[in-house]
This record gives C-alpha cells, sequence and structure tokens, in this order.
C-alpha cells in the first residue's frame, strides 16, 4: 500500500482545526450537546466515537468495490450499528456506572452524521488505511471539541476536572461561587457557538456570507 | 386518559426532543432557514415518529426482551443486545415504505415531504425517540402517544427556531458569528425558554 507521510499527517490533522466536523461542517452535534456536562462522560463518549468511525471507515473501505451503490447506505448502517452495539456491550461490561450516564447516546452513534458522512464521502473511494486514519482524525476533531466544551463546563460549572476538585466550591467552605448555568445543558450551545466564533475570527475563510 | 393527556405533554414541553434532549440537531440546523420547509420536515418528522415508536415497541415487546420469545417455546432467550440494529432497520424500512406509499397514492404530500423523509432515516429524533420508549419501558398505548407527542414537539421547536432566523436576516450579527455560531446561541436561549417547563406538574 502506497503510504504517503505528508498525505496521512494532512488527513488526521485537517479534520480538527481546518475542517472541524462540528464547527464547520455541522455534523455529529446532538451528542456533543449532551454529554459534555463532565470531562469523565465526554472522554468515554468521544473514545467511542473515534473508535467507531475509525473502524467503520476501515471496514466499508476494505468492501468499497463489492457494495451495490444503490443499497450501499443500509450497508454502511449494518456495518456501523454492528460497532456500536460491540462498543456498547463493552461499555456496559467494563464501564458500567458511565454507561449509564450516557444513556442513549453511546447507541446515538448509530445515527451521528459525522460516521455516515465520513464513510459516505471518503471511505467509498480510498483504500483502507488512508479511510482508517480519516476517520480517526474525524473522530478526534469531535472529541477536540466536545473536550474543550466539557473542560469549560466542568471546571467553572461545579469547580471540579474528571470528578477532582479543582476550584473550592463555596457550599464545600471554599471561595469559588459555581455557574449554576454552566451545569443546564443550554450552556453547551453557547459554548460551541462563541468558540465558532473564535475559530472563526482566527480561520477567516471559514465566515460565511450573510 | 389522564396519564396519556399528561404523557403526551409532558413529550412536546418538558421533554422536547430538540430543545432539552439535544436529538436530531443535525437536521435542525440545517433545515432551519425558512418557516416553510421547516413546517414540512416537522410533520414528516411526526409521521415517522407516530408509526416507528408503537412498531419498535411492539418488536421489543415480542420479540427482543428478555424471555419475550416465550410465544415461540424459546422463553430462556434474551436478544435484547441486537437491539440498535433492529431499530434502525425498522426505521430505514418504514422511511422507504412511507415514502413508495406516499409517491403512488399521495403525489402532492409526496412532492412536498419527499425530499425530507432520506433526511430521517439519519435523524437522531427518531432513533432517540425508539431508545428512549425502550429505556422507560413504556408500554404499547404509551408508546403510541409518546411517538407522537416528542414527533410534535420537535416540529414545533423547529418551526419556532426558523421563525427567529427568518427575523435575524434584519439583525447585524459581527462577521465570524454569522450562520452557525448566531444559530447556536439562538437555540441556546430557545433551550433556556424552555427549562421553564421543567417541573411543571400535571
Amino acid at each position: 500500500m502506497a503510504f504517503d507521510k505528508a498525505e496521512a499527517k494532512s488527513v488526521i490533522t485537517t479534520p480538527i482545526f481546518d475542517n472541524n466536523p462540528i464547527a464547520l461542517q455541522v455534523l455529529g452535534i446532538c451528542s456533543a450537546l449532551a454529554v459534555t456536562g463532565k470531562m469523565d462522560k465526554a472522554f468515554v463518549m468521544s473514545l467511542a466515537l473515534t473508535t467507531v468511525c475509525a473502524m467503520s471507515n476501515l471496514l466499508i473501505s476494505l468492501i468499497r468495490n463489492h457494495i451495490p451503490s444503490s443499497i450501499r447506505i443500509i450497508v454502511q448502517m449494518t456495518i456501523i450499528a454492528s460497532l456500536v452495539i460491540v462498543v456498547d456491550q463493552l461499555l456496559k461490561a467494563y464501564a458500567y456506572e458511565i454507561a449509564k450516564e450516557l444513556s442513549v447516546f453511546v447507541g446515538l452513534i448509530i445515527t451521528n452524521c459525522i460516521v455516515m458522512g465520513r464513510a459516505e464521502a471518503y471511505a467509498m473511494k480510498n483504500g483502507p488505511g488512508m479511510s482508517f486514519l480519516d476517520g480517526l482524525g474525524n473522530g478526534l476533531g469531535y472529541s477536540a471539541l466536545l473536550l474543550v466544551v466539557a473542560f469549560f463546563r466542568e471546571l467553572f460549572g461545579s469547580g471540579t476536572l474528571f470528578g477532582y476538585t479543582i476550584l473550592d466550591p463555596i457550599r464545600d467552605g471554599g471561595w469559588y461561587q459555581t455557574n449554576g448555568l454552566l451545569v443546564l445543558p443550554p450552556s453547551a450551545f453557547f459554548i460551541i457557538g462563541l468558540l465558532i466564533w473564535a475559530l472563526r475570527s482566527w480561520k477567516k475563510n471559514q465566515v460565511e456570507a450573510a | 386518559m389522564e396519564a396519556y393527556i399528561s404523557l403526551f405533554v409532558r413529550a412536546v414541553f418538558i421533554e422536547n426532543l430538540a430543545l432539552s434532549a439535544f436529538l436530531g440537531m443535525c437536521t435542525f440546523l440545517a433545515v432551519s432557514k425558512k418557516v416553510q420547509t421547516a413546517m414540512g420536515l416537522g410533520v414528516a418528522v411526526i409521521v415517522v415518529q407516530a408509526i416507528t415508536v408503537p412498531v419498535n415497541n411492539l418488536l421489543f415487546t415480542y420479540v427482543l426482551k428478555d424471555g419475550a420469545l416465550a410465544w415461540a417455546g424459546l422463553g430462556e432467550v434474551d436478544l435484547s443486545f441486537l437491539g440498535l440494529i433492529c431499530y434502525i432497520g425498522v426505521i430505514a424500512a418504514i422511511v422507504q415504505i412511507l415514502e413508495m406509499t406516499l409517491d403512488k397514492f399521495f403525489p402532492a404530500l409526496f412532492n412536498a415531504l419527499g425530499i425530507f423523509l432520506p433526511l430521517i432515516t439519519v435523524n437522531c429524533a427518531i432513533l432517540g425517540g425508539t431508545l428512549f420508549m425502550v429505556e422507560r419501558d413504556y408500554q404499547f398505548g404509551e408508546s403510541v402517544v409518546y411517538g407522537i407527542g416528542s414527533g410534535f414537539g420537535w416540529a414545533l421547536a423547529i418551526v419556532a427556531l426558523a421563525g427567529i432566523r427568518e427575523k435575524m436576516k434584519y439583525s447585524d450579527v459581527p462577521e465570524g458569528l454569522r450562520g452557525l455560531g448566531i444559530t447556536f446561541i439562538s437555540v441556546g436561549l430557545m433551550a433556556l425558554g424552555f427549562m421553564s417547563f421543567t417541573g411543571v406538574q400535571l
């Protein structure tokens, strides 16, 4: 397999800043909002999504020449659903508490448009190695945004990171007045909105025409 | 009867799929530029949701649940791990059937809803509704009400957002915030508004 190092690097890094699946392509937002209240939830979720995205890209790319194009969506869906079932069962077996908290959102990786979108747009046209990396890159782009949002929400909302106290909240005798708004789900919208603003002020070419 | 009404109101307002569970966000943000199209998609979601949730409920109760195959003499079989793949299959199949039926018998409706139907298969609100139904262990009657209610709530939210975005044409938004950014922030404000329904007891 021809393997160009520079291209491989760009396939992984482009989705993180230049073409972030959430901030620019508006894909896979549902879970980005609902699971970002705590760092550990966000971390498990990004791990699950990155795995599914990379593996589904790899598998779909391996059989891409054998899939009739009229039924490709359902074939992709079946592969993705099977991978999600595996991830879901693993989480239930080894991280039951977190799996319980993530509730339906692990299952919803199936309909996460990032996974479908990459399978359709990249894995159907490229070799298995590059597709794997592309899935990994997009998974990482998703994870980066998810973890940033979760970082702000957990640190300023409850003064902790991964459950460890960083800023001593007042109700435990500390000094930090926790920001109740950030614990509530709608705050994720504000943070993502502001992040997009920051990203677009930095990379002017992403600005939309009004 | 009272329980059903309360479940309906809860599904529409308090547990609104779009604004408190954040499901179906991709299409929610992408197809909310015009009230007209938002309305079309909203109706399509209500129809699909009202069919798929009860059908998946039957599938879960009589095939997948632990011990559900007792009627076939396979009482000790637990197929619940196959849930995800079955639900998505059912959703894809129903959307396809609906598309063909509408095309054949109601061409006017098909022209109005047609382009939205394929979008719905990958709309997480539909799969999410089914998964919530399974998680909360709804009976068949409840699942019908929940399906209609949650679809209606989603439709309400997208039409409202489209209304706001149409008005936004007249406002002067900072450059980097245009389009997606400001949409996120207005959805956030809408979600805050909908949060005032939490705690309403019926």
